[in-house]
């Protein structure tokens, strides 16, 4: 067999602190809440303490962010627009370093970060700093106004990548955000806290509070939040959802999906196992648009499944920093734990299991690439979200059919067609109800692309001009 | 052949139901496997293995007018010792040569265990009659070619006739026998991937090619651009793999033109490796067709022994 010899990315790109404060008005603070750590996912070895912020830590970010909002709203488009583009070219710049610094903290492979979320991160800055000065233009009629301080929370599985889409639509429109990374990977958004100096935004613009879910909680329950953003759980978004109710605040909710995946018998069989293989093992199945249910036409099912059962027999998992690994580290114990108990009961269900052959390392968080055959619309494993390495694999038997199991969910955030037929294509989209619909291909992004969901899978559109409207006060 | 696929090349319907029939081939996927396979990173160890599996594979070509016996007898010389100062260093697979200059090389390699092989059917636009063609074949067999390598009509091809290309590999085929001694010559079917524009057509050929006895299916000329792409052997990879499911026989993956670097020699290796496993990793079943590649495998082999990059001067050229 060629063994590819291990390929690791240097972890010397990256100046790793022992301890990080909050950045608070243009300055790195102490927070007032305990400490906590963040870890590696892939080894469970410490990166650094991290300071947690109270609720008067909060009050002092929306403070300096409301302070900061008066000049930065008045600055003309085009001034804002210099800022983003600095920051989006000292990504470029500093992108092995914040690609590695993702993968530390995060577990992704150095691939994904490096060839993904970097170059998307960079392009959501560029992308929305040509929309700084032409607002005008945006269909939100003349001199559209922005909402005032942005209050926002992002999960763990693309830190940097929702922070970008967070931030960069705000400030675009001329808001000022506090931003909450998630507890277990806070360290790419305080190494953006550094990028912001070095860009010389004004401080107060964008404030970074780290913490878990109470330090969360004061950010959208302020009172002098205007807006409040959140990409995350279902279960979370219901308790904010409730809690801004009545206060006035403009909300976007990006929550949980079930994707289908919808393989016809007339698709492109080896570009299709692909992109399930993309769709659901992309990032560890840590996606909130995941195709976790592949739905393929029966008359096609056993020769599509022996297909994947080869591909996955290649897939490469192991060190995230490995240039060649194809699956890392499941983002924490809790999560492992998560993915454990709903395969537990998979098979409990009565689905049958299988996995490739792998040696999974004996340190840190990990799971191995699962299919699920026999699998019902009625087990959990094809209702709950895993989000993990998790597929479950369904059949149809006509159009009709496929449809109404992709959109027999509560979600409703993407959905994936494969067919070779255009029309077919086209008539799938009309009639699945999921803010994406990918047509051969999946998990694709583009900042120019509004993303979000139907059902519980949230509201509102984040990217392309559709996903100005949340940042102004149209 | 008594193969489960037997009955498809019985008429010119049939055969072109069963290739329309093949699965769709998507050019944006396929494109982006084939890049993201082009991001594997293969060094240390790894990189010297793939070096010297590389320079194995190699079929060294010369296909030029101006071709002479002194040119083919100094790549002779090269393919038995690629690198003069390190006897260590592999022998490639073949040479590739003119049917006209085989009976040369079949001399300069007795004994040597590098094949000769021979393009042949009109090489490389395949303009000409099946007479002709079986008689070009037939001179390079009978000069002791160990493998042919002809060109598919892709006039015929292009126009539908897929029954006139499966009819000429197989008259081909037939004229690589030897019946005499039983040592037939491999035939290798060129399908000149560049000139059948899509990737539909590339699975197509593939097959047909396959169905009607290749031994080989090779991507290119070298003589047309583009050549020997990493998303069009990808595609000829997973035709091999799927038609040893359906058939049982094992057929071999030549890509040719274009391959330079070492770089570029790993890149298909890895393609090799993710897309049919080990069973191709050899040179029984893995060719890489080029003329200049041999030279950058044997820099980036000394480099990896001595750390230290010679310069040209240091390589012969021939």
């Amino acid at each position: 067999m060629f063994e590819y010899a291990p390929a690791p990315e240097s972890r010397d790109v990256v100046d790793l602190q022992p301890s990080y404060g909050l950045f608070i008005d243009g300055e790195f603070t102490d927070g007032s809440g305990a400490p906590f750590k963040t870890i590696n996912p892939a080894t469970e070895e410490t990166l650094a303490e991290v300071a947690t912020a109270s609720e008067a830590d909060v009050d002092r970010a929306v403070r300096a962010a409301r302070r900061a909002f008066g000049t930065w709203s008045a600055m003309p488009g085009s001034e804002r627009a210099k800022y983003l583009f600095r920051i989006a070219r000292i990504i470029q710049e500093r992108s092995r370093e914040l690609a590695v610094l993702e993968t530390l903290d995060n577990g992704k492979p150095i691939r994904e970060a490096r060839d993904v979320d970097l170059p998307l991160v960079a392009a959501h800055f560029f992308y929305h700093a040509g929309w700084a000065d032409k607002l005008d233009h945006a269909g939100y009629g003349p001199d559209p106004r922005p909402l005032g301080v942005a209050g926002q929370v992002i999960p763990w599985n693309f830190p940097l990548l929702m922070l970008s889409w967070k931030i960069a639509p705000a400030l675009a429109c001329g808001n000022t955000v506090v931003l909450k990374p998630a507890e277990t990977t806070p360290l790419t958004a305080l190494l953006f806290a550094e990028i912001c100096r070095q860009a010389e935004l004004p401080p107060g613009v964008v404030n970074i509070v780290t913490g878990a879910g109470e330090t969360g909680a004061a950010v959208v329950n302020h009172p002098d939040v205007d807006k409040v953003a959140f990409t995350g759980s279902t279960e979370v978004g219901r308790l904010i959802a409730r809690g801004v109710a009545g206060s006035g605040k403009k909300v976007t909710l990006e929550l949980g999906g079930k994707a289908a995946n919808i393989i016809f018998d007339d698709a492109a069989i080896d570009q299709a196992v692909e992109g399930v293989v993309d769709g659901i093992f992309f990032n560890q199945g840590h996606v909130c648009c995941a195709g976790s249910r592949l739905l393929v036409q029966e008359s096609i099912a056993d020769e599509l499944l022996e297909a994947l059962k080869r591909r996955l027999s290649r897939l490469r998992i192991g060190d995230p920093l490995d240039k060649n690994t194809d699956i890392g580290a499941i983002n924490s114990a809790e999560q492992l734990a998560r993915v454990r108990e709903l395969s537990a009961v998979g098979e409990a269900e009565g689905a049958e299991r299988w996995s490739p052959a792998c040696e999974l390392p004996d340190r840190g968080f990990w799971f191995p690439p699962t299919i699920f055959t026999n699998v019902a619309q009625s087990h959990r494993i094809a209702r709950d979200e895993v989000f993990g390495p998790v597929l479950a694999m369904l059949t149809f038997r006509t159009p009709a059919e496929a449809v109404e199991k992709a959109n027999n969910t509560p979600y409703g955030l993407s959905a994936g067609v494969w067919t070779e037929k255009g029309s077919r294509i086209l008539w799938m989209a009309e009639r699945l109800r999921a803010g994406v619909v990918w047509a051969n291909t999946f998990n694709k992004f583009d900042p120019a692309s509004p993303f979000g969901g139907y059902k519980e899978s949230g509201y509102g559109r984040e990217g392309g001009r559709h996903g100005l409207e949340a940042y102004l006060d149209v | 052949m008594t193969t489960p696929l037997a009955d498809v090349a019985s008429s010119d319907a049939t055969l072109r139901a069963f290739l329309h029939g093949l699965p769709g081939v998507d050019r944006v996927g396929a494109d982006q496997r084939a890049a993201m396979l082009g991001t594997r990173s293969v060094k240390a160890t790894a990189k010297a293995e793939a070096v010297d599996l590389a320079i194995r594979m190699v079929d060294l070509t010369t296909l030029e007018g101006a071709d002479t016996p002194g040119k083919v007898r100094a790549m002779c010389a090269k393919a038995v010792h690629p690198d003069p100062s390190d006897p260590s260093v592999p022998k490639v697979a073949a040479v590739c040569v003119y049917p006209d200059l085989v009976a040369l090389a079949v001399d300069a390699l007795a004994g040597s265990g590098v094949k000769v092989a021979s393009v042949a059917t009109a090489f490389p636009s395949g303009r000409s009659s099946l007479d002709v063609k079986v008689a070009d074949t037939a001179l390079a067999v009978a000069a002791g070619a160990d493998e042919i390598d002809m060109v598919i009509d892709r006039g015929a091809f292009l126009s539908g006739d897929y029954a006139k290309v499966f009819e000429e590999i197989a008259a081909i085929k037939a004229a690589c026998a030897r019946p005499g001694d039983g040592h037939d010559a491999h035939l290798k079917v060129i399908l000149e991937t560049g000139e059948l524009a899509t990737y539909d057509n590339v699975r197509r050929a593939s097959w047909l090619a396959m169905l009607a006895g290749a031994d080989f299916i090779k991507t290119s000329t070298g003589k047309v651009q583009p050549a020997a792409t990493p998303p069009v052997t990808l595609i000829m990879l997973e035709a091999v793999r799927d038609f040893l499911a359906a058939t049982g026989r094992k057929v071999g993956v030549k890509p040719a033109g274009g391959i330079r670097t070492t770089k570029d020699a790993i890149k298909m290796l890895v393609l090799v490796n993710e897309t049919v496993g080990e069973g191709w990793l050899d040179p029984d079943w893995f060719r890489l067709g080029a003329s200049t590649l041999l030279n950058d495998l044997l820099m980036q082999r000394q480099k990896m022994a001595t750390g230290r990059y010679a310069g040209p001067d240091y390589f012969t050229l021939d």
